[in-house]
């Protein structure tokens, strides 16, 4: 890359006097536009000069290190612009801090429920293009379920706003849905509406530590009787942050005074469960989601529940048993460690032959952009993602590690 | 090499058997409307696969001859989406009708796209679970169909639309070949292609296979009946459930039209005739406890804000009598005139009771007899229009009502369908909402998928209003 980092700061001040131009870590210029015209420019402009031009949050969940020509920076995007509690919706830039959204939101009596691993300086652009949300998806769903519509700007300098702020919409194709989870490699998530639900009356965790095929049995049993938790989670010792080889199994409750009553007492008729102080319980989900950044790779599978006990096995042969977070309902499984790039490749490939897809959601751009976020595609779908990028960042303007080699299909 | 009409039925039938294969008038009428009865168009030929594979070839053969077709379900659609013309082979999926897999353990069922909705819940049932998108039309409507629209219904409120249950996808695309989108666990190989595709309207593809997420049958149900004596009032109680925190599984208002309708039908289920408006509301959960403490909260909510009485299903037998009424209303409504607009918009739901007002000043200023049954939790509006179609006059009428009714709606921040399409019917509108660029975008995406926009051609966007895209001519 380099391209004159003098010159492309010029003309970044050029097309946006208001933009802040700093210098990222590596060197590069940083463009940080307070709007979503100015954002609009600046890809405009990469689309000029063929530059190439990396998103950045707040860069602490994807390493912000894609070799480009400049970054393009979403923290002063920051602004909780709208919120309607009374229709449980609100309108948010995407650079505004998740814990700051969170508090923001409280303080209305308002939840988007989403708990998100990674830090809580982790913004919402983040969340959302990584798709990435903790035990909380058994009961909500991914980031998908919680957009109600976008607006981005695509790697050629397009503004699409998409969507809308009601609870139903089938008002055209989906556009929002071409951004939750696709890793920034279709244009830059500038803003979203999102749905929200009142804050719980009622939040409870209740923990059982033990062997991991006991409580995998245990699970599967509350499973079959019926059982509903908001999530139910099962932690391995290190993601517990615990010092001994017993692994943890986590059932969140939310809901109403009553509803999380009567759970509670179900879990309990076996009286060997332990509930959590308020206190205790926020420590242990915000460090199960913080837990993921000690190391350098984190990836998610996808399975079925019922198969749950034979995923962990494959991932602890393959990679290691050090930090497993596995939910027990959806059957989507996160891991954190440390992998090289070609035993990433040999587990997704593992994986695909048993039909479970494997998403690495972050990692040091060396593994990353040889790994790809995604891969393993079905025969055909390969075809429709390169359509996906041609029509969105028409120029490859974007530099994500999705993009490299479905670019060339 | 059909170089005309019959060379291709003779393909058609080669590949189909030519019992499954409809030429004449009288047979292409059958399929020239769907639910909506002010668009009419008759296909060149139908053409009714019973596999996959033939599907398959049918497609391939339509792509040889660069034939445009639309794929269709039962034709219970709301919005001209299956109908084509002259140009297009339609595409009949109601022979693809096998439930493939019901896998109990992760709640999951494998269908073809010509299972009917209701069907799937009839047989998942017994081992505690349903399918829980439930449109008024379940009893008819197919799955592919819901697929294609994204389609919601009453219990969507708290289970999500379909989009929230559909796994996994084989498709065939334009051109013919087969993919499949998505995972049996619902976690995507890349991009959400899945996501994508729900509520396409078909221009996307032919969904063959498709995988979807079963929910437990609650285990305890209350269902309330809350009759209010002015509209307002009713739409105050649903901002009030909602923002209490409760989420019922369920929250439906009928205005008096309706229940006047209803109760002259074979449908009655004992709404009180005299009500301005009634709410439905059912909640559910897997403690009896739980859901009888959250049932009093909702009961003394709506007496708060005005219900007149609140009555509660005391059986099974009671609570099935007051959602026959409410699902079957659309059908009750056929007393009123000789056809019937099914109109759908969606406004936020603290817009409902100024909506609603305006609503009725626009039936009056346009002299139209509309009635109100929506799913209120959502904020997602069915007013329906009975007009006569033989009558030009009232199609005007009609026609000028809905629009007014579709910008009232924009107007109050909403959208202009919540779950029964763009199809032919809400074309003119996608410009009142979306501005070039998004449109644009959207035709963009279509053509990753369908090049030549050959599947279910003229729907949803209108090209004339779309920005030029790169790529895109």
């Amino acid at each position: 890359m380099g391209r004159g980092r003098v010159s492309i700061e010029n003309r970044l001040r050029e097309i946006d006097g208001r933009a802040a131009v700093t210098a990222a870590a590596d060197g590069i210029p940083r463009v940080a536009p307070d709007s979503v015209n100015g954002v609009a420019a600046v890809l405009g402009a990469a689309r000029e000069s063929g530059w190439r031009v990396r998103i950045e949050g707040a860069g602490s969940f994807v390493p912000p290190d894609a070799p480009a020509d400049l970054a393009l920076a979403t923290t002063r995007l920051a602004a909780l612009t709208d919120v309607r509690p009374e229709d449980l919706v609100a309108t948010v830039q995407a650079g505004i801090p998740w814990a700051g959204l969170e508090a923001e939101l409280a303080e209305r009596g308002a939840w988007l429920a989403i708990d998100p691993p990674g830090s809580a300086r982790r913004t919402l652009g983040s969340v959302i293009a990584t798709a990435t949300t903790g035990p909380l998806r058994a009961a909500f769903g991914p980031p998908r379920d919680h957009v109600l519509g976008l607006t981005f700007v695509t790697g050629d300098g397009r503004v699409v706003r998409c969507g809308g702020r009601v609870m139903k919409n089938v008002a055209g194709y989906d556009l929002a849905k071409l951004h939750s989870g696709g890793f920034g490699a279709f244009g830059v998530i500038v803003e979203a509406h999102v749905r929200l639900r009142t804050l719980p009356r009622a939040d409870r965790t209740l923990v059982r530590d033990g062997g991991r095929a006991e409580l995998l049995d245990l699970a599967d049993e509350l499973r079959a009787a019926g059982f509903a938790a908001t999530a139910i989670e099962l932690l391995s010792p290190g993601a517990a942050g615990r010092h001994d080889e017993r692994w943890l199994l986590a059932a969140r409750l939310a809901g109403s005074g009553a509803a999380v009553g009567a759970a509670e007492n179900a879990l309990r008729a076996g009286n060997q469960w332990t509930a959590l102080e308020a206190g205790a319980a926020h420590a242990l989900w915000r460090g199960a989601a913080e837990g993921t950044l000690r190391h350098p790779v984190t990836v998610r599978a996808g399975g079925l529940p019922a198969a749950m006990e034979d995923l962990i096995d494959l991932v602890e042969h393959q990679l290691d048993a050090g930090w497993i977070s596995a939910s027990l309902e959806s059957g989507s499984l996160r891991w954190s460690g440390t992998a090289t790039a070609e035993r990433l490749r040999h587990l997704r490939r593992e994986l695909a032959a048993r039909e479970v897809p494997l998403t690495l959601e972050r990692a040091p751009w060396a593994v990353r952009g040889a790994v790809g976020h995604f891969g393993a595609y079905r025969e055909g779908a390969a075809p429709l993602v390169a359509g996906l990028l041609r029509a969105f960042d028409p120029n490859a303007s974007l530099v994500t590690a999705v993009a490299a080699e479905d670019r060339d299909r | 090499m059909p170089r005309n009409s019959v060379d291709l039925t003779a393909a058609l039938a080669r590949i189909a058997g030519p019992g499954h294969v409809r030429i004449t008038t009288p047979e292409r009428l059958t399929y020239s409307m769907d639910g909506l009865p002010t668009h009419r168009r008759l296909p060149r030929v139908a053409v009714l696969p019973g596999t996959r594979d033939e599907v398959v070839e049918v497609v391939r053969l339509l792509a040889r001859h660069q034939i445009p077709f639309v794929p269709r379900g039962a034709g219970t659609g709301l919005s001209g989406g299956a109908l084509a013309d002259e140009a297009a082979v339609l595409l009949v999926l109601t022979r693809l009708n096998r439930i493939l897999e019901i896998d109990v353990a992760n709640r999951r069922a494998v269908v073809e796209p010509g299972v009917v909705n209701a069907r799937l819940s009839a047989a998942t049932v017994p081992h505690g679970l349903h399918y829980a998108p439930d449109p008024s039309s379940q009893s008819a409507c197919t799955i592919g169909g819901n697929v294609a629209e994204n389609a919601g219904g009453p219990h969507c409120l708290k289970y999500g639309v379909t989009a929230n249950h559909v796994l996994e996808l084989e498709v065939v695309l334009a051109d013919g070949s087969i993919t499949r989108l998505g995972s049996a666990a619902g976690e995507p190989w890349g991009p959400d292609l899945v996501g994508l595709f729900v509520g396409s309207e078909g221009n996307f593809g032919v969904a063959t296979r498709i995988t979807v997420r079963l929910t437990p049958v609650p285990r305890a149900i209350r269902t309330l009946l809350a009759d209010f004596a002015a509209v307002r009032a009713a739409g105050e109680a649903v901002s009030a459930i909602i923002a209490s925190g409760v989420v019922p599984a369920a929250l439906e208002m009928m205005d008096q039209s309706c229940i006047r309708a209803v109760e002259d039908s074979v449908y009655a289920a004992g709404y009180p005739r005299d009500a301005a408006a009634v709410l439905l509301v059912e909640l559910d959960g897997p403690s009896p406890t739980a859901v009888d403490e959250e049932s009093q909260a909702v009961e003394s909510l709506l007496r708060a804000r005005g219900a007149r009485s609140v009555r509660t299903a005391t059986d099974a037998a009671e609570r099935e009598r007051l959602w026959q009424g409410r699902k079957k209303a659309f059908g009750a409504m056929g007393r009123l005139s000789r056809d019937l607009v099914v109109q759908d918009a969606v406004v936020p739901r603290s817009a409902l009771p100024d909506v609603l007002d305006r609503i009725a000043g626009i039936a009056r200023k346009h002299r139209l007899v509309v009635s109100n049954v929506f799913h209120a939790g959502d904020g997602n509006l069915h007013p329906n229009i009975a007009f006569d179609s033989r009558d030009a006059d009232a199609v005007r009428r009609v026609e000028a009502g809905s629009e007014e009714i579709m910008a009232a709606c924009i107007a109050a921040g909403g959208t202009i369908t919540g779950e029964h399409g763009v199809g032919i019917d809400k074309l003119r509108y996608m410009p009142l909402i979306h501005d070039g660029d998004a449109l644009a975008a959207m035709r963009a995406l279509r053509r990753v998928f369908d090049p030549g926009e050959r599947v279910n051609p003229g729907k949803v966007v209108p090209v004339h209003a779309c920005r030029e895209w790169a790529g895109v001519a």
